[in-house]
């Protein structure tokens, strides 16, 4: 089937190559924060994770999402995201690579990397998350790719695929479960330290995930002869105000506990994010900039007519999406270490060559992405024609 | 299988890349890669005469002793090492094979640049040289 | 045809899945084998020696009232240049990439949780000095992925093996005391007088006090404690009779933040 991405449009090559000159970039960045070391980041002793890790927790979420489809398919037969499903699942194929390569570029001794199999420490959070990250893509590889296959064939998928398409379900909600618990359960640091980030951060994953998947059947439908359809777009969009609203419910959840309780080591930390703290904001208008996002994102979604425009439900859905990738990519994990355990304050901006690589990144993912869009919709259009 | 042709030339081609390192050598690099370096010894290492074990197995496990060594000295704490011969010795790479083997050049880097490895023992332990 | 490439491509997947399995099983039967070394005489072993001070848990006591600005920077100084912590300067020490193991800070640092409205102004800003924990019970410890941090069971120094580190960093967001730090680069050019008898570390790996356990093994107190002018105090916890435990006997001590369970080794007189 691969050789579906062979065949393009000037337009598909013209694309690849964009994104290649990304990746040849951050590359570039890359080597030189492998020979110089992470000074080149902004990141520091107080801020010890930064962009990469959280562009990493963001990702695991779009990556979980793609659950909002498979689960309604196969567990409910909705039939209406039978002809999507395969979408889902690609577009967890690249968040996750996203994730892992997102981790690598993060660790000081990438060489070492494999330390994490040779000595195992099933005590590490860590560890878990390298097992079920590898697992989800393994997972979501083998039963697109198969359910695809078969579509083109016209044939029944394998019997064996059956049961691992059950087994993916608990499995992307336990990454995004797995990498919360990344940060829940260290002591000290108070923004993470609740029960409810796992849920927050799955409620997050399943509005900005679905709402990338709208944006995204959009973009299919512009340059392919593939349609989603309306009617499975209008399920995602209930899907994502849902979501959202859950997202919302929880973070204001957040909100009361620490402001009621006025428990400094709960409050800082949100106070620092909002209000900013000892003169120190740098994220403050971010912060607020999603909030806003967040709530006119819902308002669109929960009207009827606005929610069933195609063109107030993309605005919605970016709104969601860039939104929902404030509060996780910038202000969740830096904002868990501002204040420091000594209660001083070290503000955390990335650098050039640390957003570079980011880009890079990303682009790896928009790659692998491409080509195994450009797949699925040429099986779509042969099957079509 | 219309291919035919194609398909030889990009094996051909593959294979070309692949074995690299072999027609390269054969060409190019056959005085050299024949000869393998011997280390040179300092008066100490010789008056010395015996290392923490047997030259012939120091040559070819000297690696897996200081991966002993750095295991045992750091994660437990042990750093008294009785070798085979009896004798105590400090399980220090800086401090107890670089006491006698302090000519690193001569020691250690020909023979590791001839088999091309790069032990990073050197981004942290310091040798003679280094210091002075 | 599609089924006899797809047969073939199977087979040679599988193929190559069992060689490389099999290759790493011989690996590691021969890694293992290969260890010990096959040689005649008596096999070689690895001993404390008799110079080594042992104990069951290593523990501190800081009498805050003995310290001073000057104390303070004579303790750092000891243990920054004999453990090759590089200076902090230019960009780095701008970005707060520093890399420090013991260090003075003011009481509502050290203490964020224990504030003292209307502590007397002195003693507000005397410094507090602040160091690795050594906890009992070591957050960092169960947040490493490779057991590159650990603690010691014999005498439960919270260690680091900087071989084995991956840079990860997940011990410094779990270290709820700020102890740990980071080589966001080579350290050696920023090494003023290299301690040829203690490594230096390489870029990306993280480093934190070891309650210089190379220099317990020789029989010498920790260098900080020698350059306190008796402001603190190191012995065993686990022995009743020794000086911290007579010291914790008599003054009425605290340890910062009781609360998060990780049991401190370190104790502060206030």
């Amino acid at each position: 089937m691969l050789e579906k991405a062979l065949r393009g449009s000037k337009k598909y090559w013209t694309w690849l190559l964009a994104l290649a000159v990304l990746i040849a970039i951050g590359f570039f960045f890359y080597l030189r924060q492998l020979y110089f070391g992470l000074g080149i980041t902004g990141m520091s002793r107080d801020v010890t994770w930064g962009f990469y890790i959280a562009q990493f927790t963001f990702l695991v979420g779009v990556a979980a999402s793609a659950v909002m489809l498979v689960l309604p398919y196969y567990l409910h037969d909705y039939k209406t995201f039978g002809k999507i499903t395969v979408i889902g699942e690609f577009l967890a194929v690249s968040s996750v690579l996203m994730c892992m390569l997102f981790i690598i570029v993060d660790l000081g001794q990438p060489m070492r990397l494999l330390n994490v199999i040779f000595y195992p420490t099933p005590n590490s959070m860590l560890f878990w998350d390298m097992i079920v990250l590898n697992g989800y893509l393994f997972l979501n590889i083998l039963i697109g790719w198969n359910v695809l296959d078969a579509e083109r064939n016209g044939v029944a998928p394998e019997k064996w695929i059956k049961p691992l398409i059950y087994i993916s379900i608990p499995w992307a909600i336990s990454i995004h479960t797995v990498t919360a618990f990344l940060y829940c359960g260290l002591p000290g640091r108070g923004f993470w330290l609740t029960a409810i980030l796992a849920p927050r951060f799955l409620a997050s994953a399943f509005a900005a995930g679905p709402a990338f998947l709208i944006l995204l059947a959009f973009i299919i439908r512009k340059f392919t002869n593939f349609d989603a359809g309306t009617k499975a777009i209008q399920t995602l969009a209930k899907i994502v105000a849902y979501a959202t609203l859950a997202n919302l419910f929880f973070f204001l959840c957040e909100v009361f506990v620490a402001a009621y309780s006025q428990i400094p080591e709960h409050t800082a930390h949100l106070e620092y994010l909002f209000f900013g703290l000892h003169g120190h904001g740098a994220l403050v208008p971010w912060m607020w900039t999603s909030i806003a996002l967040v709530v006119a994102a819902i308002i669109l979604l929960i009207i009827p007519q606005a929610r069933q425009n195609e063109t107030t439900l993309g605005f919605a859905c970016v709104f969601v999406f860039v939104g929902i990738w404030i509060d996780k990519g910038l202000g969740m994990i830096s904002g868990g270490f501002i204040p420091n355990p000594l209660h001083e304050i070290t503000e955390y901006v990335p650098t050039v060559p640390e957003v570079l690589i980011t880009i890079g990144v990303y682009a790896v993912g928009f790659l692998v992405l491409t080509v195994l869009y450009k797949v699925v919709t040429g099986v779509k259009e042969e099957l079509a024609g | 299988m219309n291919d035919k042709n194609k398909i030889i030339t990009g094996l051909v081609i593959f294979f070309l890349v692949v074995l690299f390192p072999f027609w390269f050598n054969l060409i190019f690099g056959a005085a050299d890669a024949s000869t393998a370096p011997e280390p040179e010894l300092t008066e100490k290492a010789e008056k010395a005469e015996t290392c923490v074990a047997e030259t012939e197995h120091m040559r070819t496990e000297h690696m897996q002793i200081l991966d002993q060594w750095r295991d045992t000295v750091v994660r437990d704490g042990q750093r008294i090492y009785v070798a085979e011969n009896g004798k105590e010795y400090d399980p220090s790479l800086s401090n107890t094979c670089m006491d006698c083997h302090s000519n690193k050049e001569k020691f250690c880097d020909r023979c590791h640049n001839y088999a091309s490895v790069n032990p990073y023992c050197w981004d942290c332990h310091t040798y003679p040289e280094e210091t002075e | 045809m599609e089924n006899s490439r797809r047969r073939f491509l199977k087979n040679a997947g599988f193929s190559i899945l069992g060689v490389g399995a099999g290759s790493m099983l011989i690996g590691l039967s021969a890694h293992t084998s290969k260890a010990v070394s096959p040689d005649a005489g008596q096999r070689p072993q690895f001993s404390m020696g008799d110079k080594a001070m042992e104990a069951e848990r290593w523990g501190m006591v800081v009498d805050t009232r003995k310290l001073n600005d000057s104390i303070c920077r004579k303790m750092q100084e000891a243990c920054h240049s004999i453990h090759n912590v590089p200076e902090p300067v230019g960009e780095s020490a701008q970005r707060d990439q520093i890399i420090k193991w013991i260090w003075p800070t003011e009481f509502q640092h050290a203490f964020p949780s224990q504030e003292v409205e209307f502590l007397a102004e002195d003693a507000a800003h005397r410094p507090v000095v602040v160091l690795c924990n050594h906890c009992d019970n070591p957050p960092c410890v169960r947040a490493c992925p490779t057991r590159a941090t650990f603690k010691r069971e014999r005498d439960g120094i919270v260690m680091m093996d900087f071989h084995r580190c991956i840079g990860c960093r997940f011990c410094m967001a779990a270290c709820p005391f700020g102890a740990r730090s980071f080589n966001f680069r080579d350290p050696r050019p920023d090494i003023e007088d290299e301690n040829p008898d203690f490594p230096t570390r390489m870029r990306g790996v993280v480093e934190k006090c070891n309650f210089c356990a190379e220099r317990l093994a020789v029989g010498k107190k920790p260098a900080c404690v020698e350059a306190s002018d008796g402001a603190l105090t190191f012995g065993d916890l686990n022995d009743p009779d020794s000086d911290v435990r007579k010291l914790l006997a008599e003054k009425y001590a605290i340890r910062r933040k009781p609360n998060l369970g990780t049991f401190p080794s370190v104790f502060y007189i206030v």
